[in-house]
Parts: structure tokens; C-alpha cells; sequence
């Protein structure tokens, strides 16, 4: 495909489960395209050069800086964003740590670092403190000092372990019977 | 702040952006991961009349071990090599060094070939394919293609050898050599940040390859011989790289971690071990 820098490109993607499209210029971020076009002010725009990593959402599972992606490279891909997290007004397992732990003030930098956290968790089951700080370098808070942040990610980790060896508990169990 | 106004164009073949590269030379700038680039269009560093955007050519997404060398297409992007299984049996020296690139965030869309199209001088990518003798792979229209060993490839600060009209196309890492241990060891102000100084070693028997990264114009490779010459070895290094001062650390600075740890690299085996911790596992 080409496009010319004044006329508008259609953008179809998958945002969080639902097929959504908007129309944006190539230079157009990624993130502008989510806030501007689509709604989707979850996501935060901070540094613009892929630096402070608020703007972080998954791009086919991967989490990406959106600042850094055009809006035109989104094309066909799946989104996910922190609107995905909650089930309406539950929280999702990880919001509800960061409320415990205290892991966010101001909370302008935490949609990126819970979809961060959201691949991170699910590629390491068990991740040591080391580990969850490089994972959360790519991000800049300025409010908490990471350790409720830490914290919580861990925990986290440690709760779905725990429920899946519960399920694989009750499997074998009910496997006996 | 956001980019200036430019055309956007994604083609689906290499044979269709090597077009559009002949079309457009000097006024295109070619676009992959953009981890990179985009900061720098975001910045209006450059503003570039015409964007071709690569990601979307389906035969350059391959990772192929072939004779004595890795073929990594342009496609691939960090992660992807990264959590390859086997790569820490075939180049040692990229799993040491690939998790020093920035974060696990923009390792996620940054592609390998791009980072060394780039050139930064304090990047890891164009040290380590440097300090390992590999090559690039160029194509241009009606498929002419060549291959530009390391050595010449990089030219100085963001420039190489690629021509106006040529796309990277695939970059090749040679295999892991019997006998030779592999180390790599970077200073920065935080983790994920330019390096300081990166070192990247191939240490055999009696000789060394050492490569330096973010000291010079561009990374540099030198073989040292092991034993009592090698710290003046080191010292005349060091010297030769035309250390500057600037905001991050002194030329004096970058002049001893150079000394120091390619000393600790060189004569220590614990060395090889050391490495920032790999946040995702696959």
C-alpha cells in the first residue's frame, strides 16, 4: 500500500476483542490513534521518543510503546490496552495488587506498566525481584519508588501459582473419584 | 513532539520496496521496528519526504542456521532471536549481549537488522556482529545483491556502508567456535540506557577479539595476544579509540573501564557468567 502525507488511511484492528477501525495520516502515532480516534484514553502519552514507556500496550501480545508504532502499522494486528483488564467494575488480579501495595499515586504511568506486567507475567510463572525490576526499567514512575509496584507484581505471580497447583489439586481429585 | 508530514509506503516484496528505494533514494528512510527512527521523526531530527515500512515483507522473517554462520532476515525482531532456544549454543555472544539492548518493551518491535543498519556507535548489535567477523547483506532493484563483511559496513556515527537505493536484507552471525569462551560486559547509567563503554570478547588460546562500543565513531575491533603484553595491549587500545568527553563520562573515564574490564573479561572466567538477568523466559 501507499499513502500520501495529507490524505487519511484506513486503520481496522482488533481492540481489546472488538473489531474497530478510524481513518489516520501515516505520521499519525499509535497512541493518538487509540485517544483521539478510538476512545481508548487508558493509555497515556508521555515522552513521545519511547522513553518514559507510559503509552505501553500490547501489540499481538507483545508489549510495545505505542508513540513508537504508527498508527498504520496497527493495521490488522490485535490491541490491547488497559481497558481490557477489569470486567466492568471488578478489577482484574493485578489492579487489585497495585490498590494493596499502594503501587501507583498519581497513576499516569501505570496503564503501561500493567500491560508490561500483564506479558511479563504471563511468559514468567515464577519471577524473581531482579527480574520484575528489568522488566519495569522500560518504565519511568516518578511517584512511588517502585517498591509497592515490585510488590505487587510478585505477589501476583505467587496468587496464580498457587491457584493453578489449587486447580491441578482439585483436577487430580476428581480424576481419583 | 510529532513527526513531520511525510508519504507512507509498505510493500509486501523485496523486490517492490528495492523499487521504491531506487525511486526515492536519498529522501526515503526505511522503516522496520522503528524503535529508533521513530524517536528521531517524533524529535524532527529528520523528516524524511518518503517512509518505506519493511515489516510487512513476509520472506524476510526467517532465522536460519546455515553453514558456519546464523542468517538472521529483517524481519526478525529482537525478542524473536532472543528467545530462540538454541542461540545460546550457536552465538553465546548474542545471548550475552542481546538483553543489554534497551528494554524487554522495545526489544518487542526493535528488529536486528535494523539496529545495525542504524549504526549507533554505542549499540550492541553492530559491536557484537562486528567483534564476530559477520556480514550484512544488501539487496537492491532487479535483485542485485552483495555482502559487506562488518569491518567495512560500519563508517561512523549513524552511517554505513549501505547505498542510497540498497535495503538490508539479512545480517549473518558466524557459529560459536570450539574453544573460545565469550564474554560481554556493558557500563551505562542505568540498565537499558547509550552505552559508556560495551566490550564484547572472543577469547581463545592465545589470542583475543576484542571488540569496544560507544567509545569511537563507531564499534572497533582489535586481536590482543593473551599473556604479560596484554595490558599494554589494552592501554595502546584504548588510547587509539579517541575517547571524548561528554555528558554521560569523562574520555579519561571510558579510557579505564576499557583497561579494567577487559582485564576482568579476559582473565577471569566468572566473567562469562555475568550478564543482566533475561526478564521473559520462553
Amino acid at each position: 500500500m501507499q499513502s500520501k502525507a495529507d490524505t487519511r488511511y484506513r486503520v481496522t484492528l482488533t481492540l481489546n476483542g472488538r473489531e474497530r477501525s478510524g481513518y489516520a495520516e501515516p505520521r499519525m502515532q499509535l497512541c493518538d490513534f487509540l485517544r483521539h480516534d478510538l476512545g481508548a484514553t487508558g493509555t497515556h502519552v508521555g515522552c513521545e521518543h519511547g522513553v518514559c514507556g507510559a503509552c505501553t500496550v500490547l501489540v499481538n501480545g507483545r508489549a510495545s510503546r505505542s508513540c513508537l508504532m504508527l498508527a498504520v502499522q496497527a493495521d490488522g494486528k490485535q490491541l490491547e490496552t488497559v481497558e481490557s483488564l477489569a470486567a466492568g467494575d471488578e478489577l482484574n488480579d493485578l489492579q487489585k495488587a497495585f490498590r494493596k501495595h499502594h503501587a501507583l499515586q498519581c497513576g499516569f504511568c501505570t496503564s503501561g506498566i500493567l500491560m508490561s506486567s500483564m506479558e511479563f507475567l504471563a511468559k514468567s510463572t515464577s519471577p524473581t525481584e531482579p527480574e520484575v525490576r528489568e522488566m519495569l526499567s522500560g518504565h519511568l514512575c516518578r511517584c512511588t519508588g517502585y517498591t509497592g509496584i515490585v510488590n505487587a507484581i510478585l505477589e501476583v505471580a505467587e496468587e496464580r501459582n498457587s491457584g493453578i497447583s489449587r486447580q491441578t489439586d482439585i483436577n487430580k481429585e476428581n480424576n481419583n473419584v | 513532539m510529532k513527526p513531520a508530514p511525510f508519504d507512507y509506503a509498505r510493500p509486501n516484496t523485496r523486490r517492490e520496496a528495492c523499487e521504491l528505494l531506487k525511486k526515492y533514494g536519498d529522501e526515503a528512510r526505511l522503516l522496520a521496528g522503528g524503535q529508533s527512527l521513530m524517536a528521531v521523526l517524533n524529535m524532527r531530527l529528520a523528516q524524511p519526504k518518503v517512509l518505506i515500512d519493511v515489516s510487512a515483507i513476509e520472506d524476510l522473517h526467517y532465522i536460519e542456521r546455515r553453514d558456519d554462520y546464523l542468517a538472521v532476515g529483517a524481519g526478525i525482531i529482537q525478542a524473536e532471536l532472543l528467545e530462540r532456544p538454541t542461540l545460546v549454543d550457536e552465538v553465546p555472544l548474542l545471548a550475552l549481549a542481546m538483553p543489554w539492548i534497551g528494554h524487554a518493551q522495545t526489544r518487542n518491535r526493535g528488529t536486528v537488522c535494523g539496529s545495525i543498519a542504524h549504526a549507533d556507535p554505542s549499540a550492541e548489535l553492530p559491536l557484537c556482529l562486528l567483534t564476530l567477523g559477520g556480514e550484512v547483506v544488501l539487496e537492491a532493484h532487479r535483485g542485485k545483491t552483495r555482502r559487506v563483511p562488518a569491518a567495512d559496513f560500519f563508517q561512523g556515527v549513524l552511517t554505513t556502508a549501505r547505498r542510497p537505493d540498497e535495503l538490508v536484507t539479512e545480517v549473518r552471525f558466524p557459529l560459536k567456535k570450539p574453544g573460545s569462551r565469550y564474554c560481554f560486559r556493558e557500563v551505562s547509567m542505568r540498565h537499558g540506557d547509550f552505552a559508556i563503554v560495551a566490550l564484547a570478547a572472543v577469547i581463545a588460546d592465545q589470542q583475543v577479539d576484542l571488540g569496544i562500543g560507544g567509545v569511537a565513531d563507531r564499534p572497533v575491533v582489535r586481536t590482543l595476544s593473551k599473556g604479560e603484553r596484554l595490558n599494554a595491549e589494552l592501554n595502546e587500545f584504548a588510547w587509539s579509540l579517541d575517547a571524548q568527553d561528554d555528558a554521560h563520562a569523562s574520555a579519561i573515564y571510558r579510557r579505564h573501564l576499557i583497561r579494567e574490564l577487559g582485564s576482568v573479561m579476559i582473565n577471569d572466567r566468572s566473567a562469562t557468567e555475568e550478564g543482566p538477568i533475561h526478564a521473559i523466559q520462553s
